[in-house]
């Protein structure tokens, strides 16, 4: 039984936040700080033929204004990716060439709001207007070329053909997919489109900067990558790395939208242009229209199976819409397929190919899912068609076909799956939505139609081979610790989680611990939380560093006692030397160590990455009512069976549940997105993007199948990303159940059924 | 224009345009509970009451509110940490930046319903929007808490 | 970004109207929740604060709600629970959240004519009337098809005529603009249909409603279906955003049905 790991522990946090206290972004900042303001662009695809700033200029508190002409002309990524990022170094800070409406144009830094707004009105501008791509399916090879620029520069070949509007480039093939699919009894195909999700985390973006002490430029951001953010701005602003400190206090939601930079880049270069402090912070408008939202994805799935319901063949054809910059095109490109394609490993031949291009939209970036998500909706949805087309329970047809622990996959790329539950998580999943009772259909007396559906997921846990984290924890004086991480908790409450690991390693109180992240100066390297690497990578770290200080503790009181370490006993408080003769507190060994005769305070190190990346699984099912009248779903329970491995706090881990399904909940039944004709985003605000209220998602049911996974802080994987896959296609497989109209193209609205309905 | 406000108890006299919204004026009396969601009213997190009543604050114009009393979160310390404390043993709390206005939008809800069902709960709690929670934790929270103050 | 140079607070609803019509860009602050959402740029704003326009006094005959008053206050008024099955009060009730209900005035939502307004549907399927300074007073109906004019609505009178009414719509997400709105009401023996965000505002269907009223006490399924097809024919539909015209003709069909199916089994 363990002490820590596992609690359903609070949050440290929690009353600070909840209480309102001025821990943000925002509350931090100078009082001085110069209003930035972004003039942007009306067109969707332009260049500036002249910028007149003259008049603005001369409004009363402007301080600075920048256009092309003024800034670094250094190509750089936003991307939040370790170096060498496999991003393609496509941004100016200010480019004459405006790729999206709502694209920077102009900086405008002044003493208060109104001056800036007053100043933006004033800037003269005269484009060239292009014809804009704004069709994904008509970029390749589209006339106009998003990307001309020559000095556009990759670290990696991601595949890129600029010229044809092509970001990258992937195909993943394993034996001979065309006639594996001709040996199938029963071939399925199906396209399916994924809209722009939008993270529409609750704080927007915002970052203050200053010049400290030692003239180096401060950034405290709202950002879940504060080390990738110190390389982006030392870059574009051509400062050496030792010039810039990133700080990263309580933050208001990411889910992956502030794992790319936003406007850090423009305070640092007005910060250094005047010395002054400056912080911007974007409206919900330019949240939504000019930082990063999910990729669109066009995926037409072939499966192929054998009349007793093995899944044969798997082929995957993808375009992805990565807009008008590639930050994490060809990753999440990838991601697509990494995790959902070994999911079924009976399979004889698999490929998945295809293109991510450019268009003149608002750009793609990481959301929660990063991929698999899209990949889910479209190839649950065919497995779903499958059982349907077979007369097989769907829950079956997935046993029949999951890969189970211990085996392979041809998708796989070489790797065995080490700990899976997921056979549990489908039965009990079954047992707790009513699967037997429920399946497919019923009628009820007042017309509406109750069905069921399901869906499974796979993810990761941190990026293998490349998330390394390290993780330091000092002995203080008085014999607390300190625990240094470079991790983001931006709500997840993992700073509080990455305690209790280690207090489990120490044998102390959490409380015992104080935790600081994340600030670039402090902090040991992490990239920040993305990827599901938290619970796993640095978790790994953090629990290794307090392995590291623990023995340093045993060696340094061994000293001290006059015995050898393998006499000593540590229970966290006291040491005693094994004939219980010795004692030593903890406290009088840390201030001995400390100011005493025994001078060496004790830190423990470590720094882990992992050349796995072990996949949590999610058996998805959900009863919803339709009403055929009118084609209206009304969500009635949704139950999300998880194994993430050891769970390492109970409240924490069901509360990322049961936001990530409302999160899937609002992608496949609300969340629509709209563009006009001149590529203007429609749907930029709460009022038209519709996230779900406490209305919308009915009863959501967590339980846990927990697996053991040894390369895994005591067995755990991660949850951070899994938790979105299942909704959509879950539902849209009830919806098909209930009315008999597949929806492919999400989100799933009444209109789109009842549509169906009418066309059947 | 001068405007004399009760705020959280406390009487002051402000100079606002006639434009402002009660929003930017009250974070620039140093209450930093009050925060902006979105642009067009739609969150509920800039949540305060207005003579008790939650009101959204980046929707008022802060002329409006003179002679008026104004509450916000840290007008009422006590009783928000003690329900803050309740949330937080849900982990219901996440990244925090909803939860002022919604623990104001409770504390309001616990005085103007006696004994509510939960679809009562849920229902004016529908302008609060929350994208970490799922909304369940909050729910959790609400009704441990009620039961213990009955 | 709106601005507004100065504010006006008159004590007289003649010294507001004055102010009203002194410069072009003078105009009314109402709730301001949708001003705030645009870039007019207003002179002066008439703040009605201190014309005692919140209220809502009901009476044997009537239920009068001044301009000024929130849809929340109209959501929990006993009154207006009471009267016609609390259509009005069901209406207000779907709008968004109780914060933002506390600010948005009756009076505002009326006076703009918003298409999407769940609450004009449901005053027009009551016997309602209008009082403005410049207009006088008016039924609802007629004030709806009078084009927008510089004027100030001081209050809503709803007639309590006696009888059972319905409210239906339909949203996406429960906090969304409705795509489709109907209130259905018989009072005093006669039916009424309103169906609003078609996605233009509210209108009563008039042929249809004639049809129900010949039924009597004897509603058919047949009768209701005949009416139903004869509101969708006398009244359009139009696409927007959230839905096309062919599929709104279909919610208006269903909810036209399911409000009538409601009321009769009132009776």
């Amino acid at each position: 039984m363990r002490k820590y790991v596992g609690q359903a522990l609070p949050k440290t946090d929690a009353i600070a936040i909840c209480t309102g206290k001025p821990v943000y972004t925002e509350d931090l900042a100078p009082a001085n700080a110069l209003v930035i303001k972004i003039l942007r662009s009306p067109h969707a695809f332009a260049r500036i033929k002249s910028i007149d700033t003259t008049k603005a200029r001369n409004v009363k508190g402007v301080e600075c204004i920048l256009t092309y002409k003024d800034v670094p002309k250094v190509r750089f990524t936003l991307a939040g990716q370790s170096y060498p990022e496999p991003s393609p170094y496509d941004r100016l800070i200010l480019d004459p060439i405006v790729r999206y409406v709502g694209d920077e144009v102009a900086i405008i830094a002044a003493t208060s709001e109104r001056a800036a707004i007053a100043a933006m009105k004033l800037i003269k501008v005269a484009y060239e207007v292009f014809e804009p791509v704004l069709d994904f399916e008509q970029a390749i090879d589209h006339a106009s070329v998003v990307h001309p620029e020559a000095d556009l520069s990759c670290n990696f070949d991601i595949g890129m053909e600029k010229g044809r509007n092509i970001c990258s480039t992937h195909t993943l093939a394993v034996g001979d997919v065309e006639q594996e699919l001709k040996n199938c009894d029963i071939v399925i195909e199906e396209t399916y489109y994924t809209q722009a999700q939008a993270p529409a985390m609750m704080e927007t973006f915002r970052a203050f900067t200053y010049l400290d002490h030692n003239s180096r430029l401060v950034v405290v951001s709202s950002t879940q990558v504060p080390f990738h953010i110190k390389r982006q701005v030392a870059r574009a602003l051509e400062l050496p790395a030792t010039k810039v400190r990133v700080i990263k206090p309580r933050i208001g939601g990411g889910f992956g939208g502030k794992q790319t930079g936003s406007g850090e880049v423009f305070a640092g270069l007005v910060t250094l242009k005047t010395g002054k402090p400056a912080m911007f912070i974007y409206s919900r408008n330019e949240t939504f229209s000019c930082t990063t939202s999910r990729h669109a994805m066009r995926l037409t799935v072939r499966l192929g199976a054998d009349k007793d319901g093995f899944i044969r063949a798997l082929d995957i054809e993808n375009l992805s819409d990565t807009g008008a910059y590639g930050e994490h095109a060809s990753t999440t490109f990838m991601v697509c397929g990494d995790k959902t394609l070994p999911l079924y490993n009976k399979t004889r031949a698999v490929r998945y190919y295809g293109h991510a291009v450019y268009t003149n939209k608002t750009p793609a970036g990481a959301l929660r899912g990063y991929g698999a998500t899209q990949g889910t909706f479209a190839l649950e949805s065919t497995v779903n068609k499958l059982a349907a087309k077979l007369n097989m329970d769907p829950a079956e047809l997935r046993l029949k076909n999951i890969i189970k622990a211990g085996e392979t996959a041809l998708a796989y790329h070489g790797n065995v799956l080490g700990s899976s539950a997921l056979e549990s998580c489908i039965q009990k999943g079954k047992e707790l939505i009513g699967w037997q009772d429920k399946y497919p259909r019923r009628e009820l007396s007042n017309g509406k139609i109750r069905a069921v559906g399901m869906a499974v997921t796979m993810q990761g846990s941190g990026i293998a081979g490349i998330d390394t984290s390290s993780a330091a924890i000092r002995l203080n004086e008085d014999g607390h610790y300190v625990l240094l991480i470079g991790s983001t908790d931006m709500g997840t409450g993992s700073d509080t989680m990455l305690a209790q690991v280690a207090a489990e390693v120490l044998d102390t109180p959490p409380a015992e611990i104080i935790v600081h992240a994340a600030d670039t100066d402090v902090s040991p390297y992490d990239p920040g939380s993305y990827a599901s690497s938290t619970a796993y990578v640095t978790g790994m770290a953090v629990l290794q560093a307090a392995e590291d200080l623990k023995k340093q503790i045993i060696a340094h009181s061994a000293k001290v006692l006059g015995v050898t370490p393998e006499q000593i006993a540590f229970d966290g408080q006291t040491i005693t030397a094994l004939n219980g003769s010795k004692v030593i507190s903890l406290k009088k060994l840390a201030e001995a160590l400390v100011v005493g005769t025994d001078k060496s305070q004790l830190v423990g190190n470590a720094t882990y990455g992992s050349p796995i990346s072990p996949p949590p699984f999610i058996a998805g099912f959900v009863e919803v009512e339709v009403d055929p009248e009118t084609g209206k779903i009304e969500p009635i329970e949704y139950v999300a069976v998880v194994d993430c491995g050891t769970v390492l706090n109970a409240n924490l881990v069901k509360i990322q549940v049961e936001g990530g399904i409302a999160q899937g909940i609002g992608m496949a039944m609300y969340e629509e997105v709209r563009y006009d004709e001149g590529g203007q985003l429609q749907t930029n605000n709460f009022m038209q993007y519709k996230i779900p209220c406490r209305k919308d998602v009915g009863r959501i049911t967590v339980a846990f199948e927990e697996s053991y996974e040894p390369t895994g802080p005591f067995g755990a994987k991660s949850i951070g990303e899994a938790v979105i896959n299942t909704p959509s296609p879950a539902i849209a497989h009830a919806v098909a159940n209930a009315v008999g109209v597949s929806v492919t193209h999400l989100p799933i609205t009444p209109e789109k059924v009842f549509m169906g309905m009418k066309r059947k | 224009m001068q405007i004399t406000v009760i705020i959280n108890h406390r009487q002051v006299t402000l100079d606002v345009q006639p434009d402002d919204f009660l929003v930017d004026t009250l974070r620039e009396q140093g209450l930093y509970s009050v925060r902006r969601g979105c642009d067009t009213s739609c969150c509920g997190l800039c949540t305060i009451w207005l003579n008790g009543k939650p009101t959204l604050s980046c929707s008022t114009l802060s002329f409006r509110a003179n002679g008026q009393h104004i509450t916000t979160i840290e007008g009422l310390r006590h009783e928000a940490e003690e329900f803050a404390g309740v949330l937080a043993t849900e982990g219901a709390d996440q990244c925090g930046y909803c939860s002022p206005g919604f623990i104001l939008t409770v504390l309001a809800m616990k005085r103007e319903l006696v004994n509510p069902t939960e679809a009562d709960i849920v229902h004016y709690l529908t302008g609060n929007l929350c994208r970490c929670t799922g909304y369940q934790g909050q729910l959790r929270a609400i009704k441990k808490y009620l039961g213990v103050i009955e | 970004m709106f601005t507004l140079l100065t504010v006006a607070q008159p004590d007289t609803l003649e010294a507001a109207y004055k102010v009203l019509k002194e410069k072009k860009s003078n105009a009314v602050l109402g709730g301001c929740a949708y001003l705030r959402l645009g870039s007019q740029k207003i002179n002066t704003g008439v703040d009605l604060s201190k014309l005692g326009l919140r209220y809502i006094k009901d009476s044997a005959s009537s239920i009068e709600i001044g301009a000024m008053t929130g849809l929340r206050d109209i959501e929990t008024n006993v009154a207006l629970n009471n009267y016609a099955d609390g259509l009005l009060p069901k209406a207000a009730a779907n709008i968004i959240g109780v914060q933002f209900r506390n600010v948005v005035t009756v009076g505002a939502s009326v006076f703009m004519r918003y298409g999407f307004s769940d609450v004009i549907t449901a005053l027009l399927a009551l016997d309602t009337e209008v009082e403005l300074v410049k207009g006088g007073q008016m039924t609802l109906a007629a004030f709806l098809d009078t084009p927008r004019s510089k004027d100030i609505l001081t209050k809503i009178v709803i007639n309590k005529t006696k009888g059972h009414a319905a409210y239906q719509s339909l949203r996406n997400s429960a906090s969304d603009y409705p795509l489709l709105t109907v209130a259905v009401s018989q009072l005093d023996g006669e039916w009424k249909i309103a169906v609003g965000a078609r996605p233009t505002r509210a209108k009563l269907a008039m042929q249809a409603a004639t049809l129900l009223g010949q039924a009597g006490n004897d509603m058919t399924a047949v009768i209701v279906e005949q009416a139903v097809q004869a509101a969708v024919g006398e009244l359009s539909f139009g696409d927007n955003r959230r839905a096309s015209a062919a599929y709104r003709q279909v919610v208006a069909e269903t909810l036209i049905k399911r409000a009538v199916a409601e009321v009769v089994a009132c009776r």
